[in-house]
């Protein structure tokens, strides 16, 4: 399978073989960040732009290294230093971006479809690092890749995602990703944070945690999004956590080889318990370390999609 | 679809392989300092033959690696990504000699890539190439230390080598455009 697309916009328009195309990659990336010497020169002279116009410590650090270790040059241009501040328009921003001869630019916005606007007249890749309440990409990948790691396939595994299903990126990109590769996926939260819509993607509901980790062979818990909601789903903090919050006891009616996930940051004490976040079957760090190695995969990948098949001549 | 013209049956390839693992114990005496790396994915199955026949000849254990050049080539900017596969050196490099081996060579690209690549995992005392095939048109100034056959070919040819491991029969052919 190979790789022609130009940018990274969203899950939902990917193929399961494109999907995995990146999973494979990522599996050779992984293994530059396990060597004495973590860099490649796959990019060599490359420009990286990294556009977040929402706050990102963790995924824009994650690029930026990803495009480091690729040995491409990286720049962060963030909201609160932005001329955005001074009444830029995102369109003018991206093309005095791509005057610098910027060869892809990632973009994480509060607004969603920001990605697929910039695409629409960009001549650079546009990769997309979060828009609004829309996709996060590269998380759901990078999700689904620790679930291979461990499991070797996803096709049949039984995956519950926890929380804050309406507002969250996160879910979406994750259903997207767990349904085209064979997965079964459950949401489980507050009636007022999982609608009834997900049903018809082919997801199951339940707003019973202990019902939806009975069978888990994934338990993937999302943090609660104070910034996207803007009026309160559920009554208060300390009713999410008696419903929903995953303690020792509560993990312990589900499978002793689940995997617990989060995409971070967590909020111990809420929706995952200390002792939870730190057990053995937590795998919180490893999907980072994941992120950088998918986040490589995808830089690498886009770098080739620019040019029609056919284009080039392969050796032999 | 061109026609294709078989250059090595199962025993060419075998006996050319026999030969070749003699030529490396008689050049490196030393069997203690010798690690096979075969290049994806062509060079792999015949790598792992390598080091098992070198492993006979001199009684001890011959490290073997993989190595993906992917990430190394000088295309990259002409040509869609290639498909990747993890590197796998579990040793070190340092002081040792390696035996860099792949299917075929041509324009030694691929090569260049790989000695590049290897950079990363050390300083080997010495890098010697074995290929199966040699079909010329080299870009660069690369030579390969042991070859199984050298074959004459136009640059639109393309040269396969099909290596199984699960008893269908091995073969190198000419594929002419």
């Amino acid at each position: 399978m190979t790789w022609t697309r130009k940018h990274l916009l969203d899950i939902e328009s990917l193929t399961a073989e494109e999907i995995t195309t990146i999973l494979d990659t990522s599996r050779a990336f992984k293994e530059v960040g396990e060597r004495p010497i973590k860099k490649v020169p796959a990019l060599r002279g490359k420009t990286v732009v990294n556009l977040f116009i929402e706050p990102s410590t963790r995924t824009r650090v994650s690029f930026e290294l990803a495009a480091h270790r690729l040995t491409a040059d990286i720049i962060n241009f963030t909201a609160e230093a932005s001329s955005l501040r001074k009444g830029e328009t995102l369109k003018d921003t991206a093309q005095t971006l791509e005057a610098l001869n910027a060869d892809m630019i990632i973009i994480r916005h509060g607004a969603s479809g920001a990605p697929h606007f910039l695409a629409r007249f960009l001549g650079a890749s546009v990769i997309n690092a979060g828009d609004g309440a829309h996709e996060h990409p590269t998380q759901a990948l990078l999700d689904v890749f620790t679930i291979r790691e461990h499991f070797n396939h996803i096709a049949n595994l039984k995956v519950t995602i926890v929380g804050d299903i309406l507002y969250s990126r996160v879910a979406r990109s994750n259903i997207w990703a767990l349904l085209k590769l064979g997965a079964q996926v459950t949401l489980c939260g507050p009636s007022t944070l999982v609608p009834k819509e997900f049903e018809r993607l082919g997801c199951h509901l339940t707003h019973d945690l202990t019902e939806a980790i009975a069978e888990a062979d994934v338990i993937n818990l999302l943090r609660i999004q104070h910034e996207r909601q803007n009026r309160t789903s559920f009554p208060n903090l300390g009713e999410y956590i008696r419903f929903f919050g995953l303690t020792k006891e509560r993990l312990d009616q589900a499978k002793p080889e689940a995997l617990i996930m989060h995409p971070g940051p967590i909020n111990r004490g809420v929706e995952i318990d200390s002792q939870v976040a730190d057990c053995d079957q937590s795998v919180i760090l490893e999907q980072v370390t994941h992120g950088l190695a998918v986040r490589m995969a995808v830089l690498f990948l886009i770098n080739g999609g620019k040019r029609p098949p056919g284009s080039f001549n392969l050796e032999k | 679809m061109g026609s294709a013209i078989e250059i090595l049956d199962a025993n060419a390839i075998d006996r050319a392989l026999t030969r070749i693992a003699h030529e490396i114990a008689e050049r490196n005496p030393k069997g203690q300092e010798l690690v096979v790396i075969g290049i994806h994915q062509g060079g792999v199955p015949l790598a792992r033959r390598l080091a098992r026949l070198l492993r006979g000849i001199y009684g001890q254990d011959i490290p073997f690696g993989t190595i993906d050049v992917g990430m190394h080539r000088d295309d990259l900017d002409q040509r869609i990504s290639p498909n990747m596969h993890p590197t796998d050196i579990p040793f070190n490099l340092n002081t040792k000699t390696v035996i860099l081996v792949d299917d075929v060579i041509f324009s030694g690209r691929t090569i260049r890539a790989a000695l590049d690549a290897l950079n990363d995992f050390g300083r080997p005392k010495t890098i010697q190439l074995a290929v199966m095939v040699d079909r010329g048109h080299r870009e660069l100034p690369i030579k390969p230390d042991f070859i199984g056959r050298t074959v004459e070919t136009r640059f639109e040819d393309r040269v396969e080598v099909e290596l199984h491991d699960d008893g269908r029969k091995d073969t190198v052919s000419l594929i002419r455009s």
